[in-house]
């Protein structure tokens, strides 16, 4: 896929094996700069693996993995949030019992006159990133837990953005989640890619509203990609399609 | 006319609401009904020698308990600082026979109770023991380790003058120094970074550890506290009663504060609590310990009644708890 713009993120031949198990045979994938990459793919065809992979939780056994064009080997989670790659896992990172703002500058927490906390500053800067971010709550005060599931995500995933990640990994952001709620992270995301500042990966299971948002899709089965393309250039139908297909070739398959 | 009649249930609602919403108001309006039943039947009460009393009674509990919140909040527990509390002091009083300025051995004495949390947090951290654990094996060492040093025998307490008027022989010096640990710790809970990241430890330990917030440290940090305030609450008790004895304090004074840390509101699964709400609870301890002394109770039923008080608080924590969480 030859571009003139260097690729925000390029993996290049992954392979992960866990035993007799191998995870990813042969997997490489590009990320566009300001781009939002649809990962899709049925259970067990890899897609954690390779979100693993990319946020530094796990080494793969072979292939190369490079940010910006230059190679990088990810030895950890925090070395990859170091080079600007962050991951949401739905809402999991947030700390119910603090209030927004507190959550947002987890560790990052701004210091008045030493040692108390500047909250006045704090809670100015999370509304006006919340804001930026058309993320829509009532107050930065309110404590966590009494957000709405979506809210929470949408909380979470402005929290990485705020810590200067590049690139975001957004794993099942939709499940377990209604319409309106998933309507919230869709915008969300709209309003990133529109923005232009972060890379995107989402894995999805809704096909419907994975082409909504991203530009691009790719399908994962059986540790490889056998698709991809633009998100106008394919359908929900052709999606599932691909996996039924899968579905039944395996069950006609002799055991 | 019509308008303050309309008003006024409006009134009552706003007041129950921000009763029930703050954890330190319900326990506020538990202290003042006690004191209110107590001074009705049996007007010594409110004397200046009983509030004198009373202040004597809480103030150790209260601020041990300012610790163990702390320690309850980051999600962990500690059974031994009733034995740091009956160590320090002959800590202090050996430093002391050794030529020790008196206050260089408060000093050292603390050094020592901070040294028995450093154990208790790097076990419980580093070897992943829990701490109910950890801390019951700690608890039953330092007890074998008072008496072995002391021979189990009681010791007058060192020191005169403003030294032990300010260190706990004054009226009101201990209760002052519970107040003062009590607004420290308060602040440190609310308004630090400290405190903000203790609540993330125990609310979200995984969510904390991603945000790079080093939960080894806030453990370890808060078991050295909550020892250092124990054995500040033994030294301050020996010099208030003028004599050191190795069985004091032990199981009976963590226990009232672990039970003053969960009457004010402090959640045992951690993640939440409030230092104030624990100083109130102590204040409710010993105001029912004194109170029930005055009306003749013995001190077997005030156990039962202590008891009923915990379950009671424990019971109306989750429910008041689920109301908040409905509430909005």
């Amino acid at each position: 896929m030859p571009t003139d713009a260097v690729d925000a993120m390029r993996a290049e031949h992954i392979v992960k094996r866990f035993g007799a198990l191998i995870a990813l045979r042969d997997v490489s994938i590009h990320l566009e700069k300001g781009e939002v990459l649809g990962l899709i793919g049925d259970n067990g065809a890899g897609k954690s693996t390779l979100i693993k992979i990319l946020n530094g939780f796990q080494q793969p056994d072979a292939g190369r993995l490079y940010l910006d064009g230059s190679e990088v080997r990810l030895k950890s989670v925090s070395h990859a949030r170091s080079l600007g790659i962050d991951i949401v896992y739905q809402d999991l990172a947030l700390v119910n019992e603090l209030s927004v703002y507190h959550n947002m500058f987890l560790n990052r927490e701004r210091v008045g006159p030493p040692p108390l906390l500047n909250n006045r500053v704090m809670k100015k800067l999370a509304r006006e990133h919340l804001d930026d971010m058309g993320v829509n709550i009532p107050s930065v005060e309110v404590e966590v837990a009494r957000l709405s599931g979506g809210q929470r995500q949408a909380i979470a995933v402005a929290r990485a953005v705020y810590s200067k990640a590049k690139i975001l990994l957004l794993d099942e952001p939709l499940a377990a989640m209604g319409a309106k709620e998933g309507a919230i992270i869709l915008d969300l995301v709209r309003h990133l890619k529109a923005k232009g500042d972060v890379s995107i990966v989402m894995i999805a299971h809704n096909y419907a509203q994975v082409l909504e948002v991203c530009d691009r899709v790719n399908l994962l089965q059986h540790g490889t990609i056998t698709l991809d393309k633009r998100a106008d250039e394919t359908s929900v139908v052709e999606l599932t399609d691909l996996i039924v297909a899968e579905y039944r070739a395996a069950r006609e398959r002799p055991a | 006319m019509k308008q303050s009649v309309a008003a006024r249930p409006n009134l009552w609602a706003a007041v129950v609401d921000a009763i029930l919403r703050r954890r330190e108001a319900s326990i506020l309006v538990v202290a003042l009904a006690l004191i209110f039943y107590f001074q009705t039947a049996n007007n010594v009460f409110l004397s200046p020698e009983n509030i004198a009393t009373v202040a004597q009674y809480a103030a150790p509990w209260a601020i041990i308990a300012a610790g163990e919140v702390m320690l309850l909040i980051c999600g962990e527990i500690d059974l031994s600082v009733g034995q740091v509390f009956a160590l320090a002091p002959f800590i202090m009083n050996f430093a002391f026979q050794a030529g020790v300025p008196l206050v260089a051995g408060v000093v050292i004495a603390l050094a020592a109770s901070a040294l028995v949390g450093l154990i208790n947090g790097l076990v419980t951290v580093l070897l992943r023991v829990p701490s109910f654990v950890t801390t019951l094996g700690t608890l039953f060492l330092l007890n074998g380790f008072t008496l072995t040093i002391t021979q189990g025998f009681p010791v007058q307490t060192p020191g005169s003058g403003a030294f032990s008027l300010i260190l706990g022989h004054g009226t009101y010096a201990p209760i002052l120094w519970a107040i003062g640990i009590m607004i420290a710790v308060q602040v440190v809970l609310t308004s630090t970074r400290w405190g903000l990241h203790t609540i993330a430890t125990g609310g979200n330990q995984i969510g904390a550890s991603e945000s790079g917030v080093n939960i080894g440290r806030i453990k370890v940090g808060n078991f050295m506290l909550l020892s250092v305030l124990g054995g500040f609450a033994g030294i301050l008790t020996a010099v208030r009663i003028t004599s050191m004895d190795p069985l004091a304090g032990g199981t009976d004074v963590m226990f009232r504060a672990v039970a003053a840390a969960v009457i004010g509101g402090t959640a045992l699964a951690g993640g939440s609590g409030t230092v104030a709400g624990a100083f109130l609870g102590a204040l409710v301890l010993a105001t029912i310990f004194d109170g029930f002394t005055l009306l003749g109770v013995s001190a077997f039923t005030f156990d039962m009644i202590l008891g009923a008080a915990i379950l009671l608080a424990m019971i109306l924590n989750v429910y008041l708890a689920r109301l908040r969480r409905v509430g909005k």
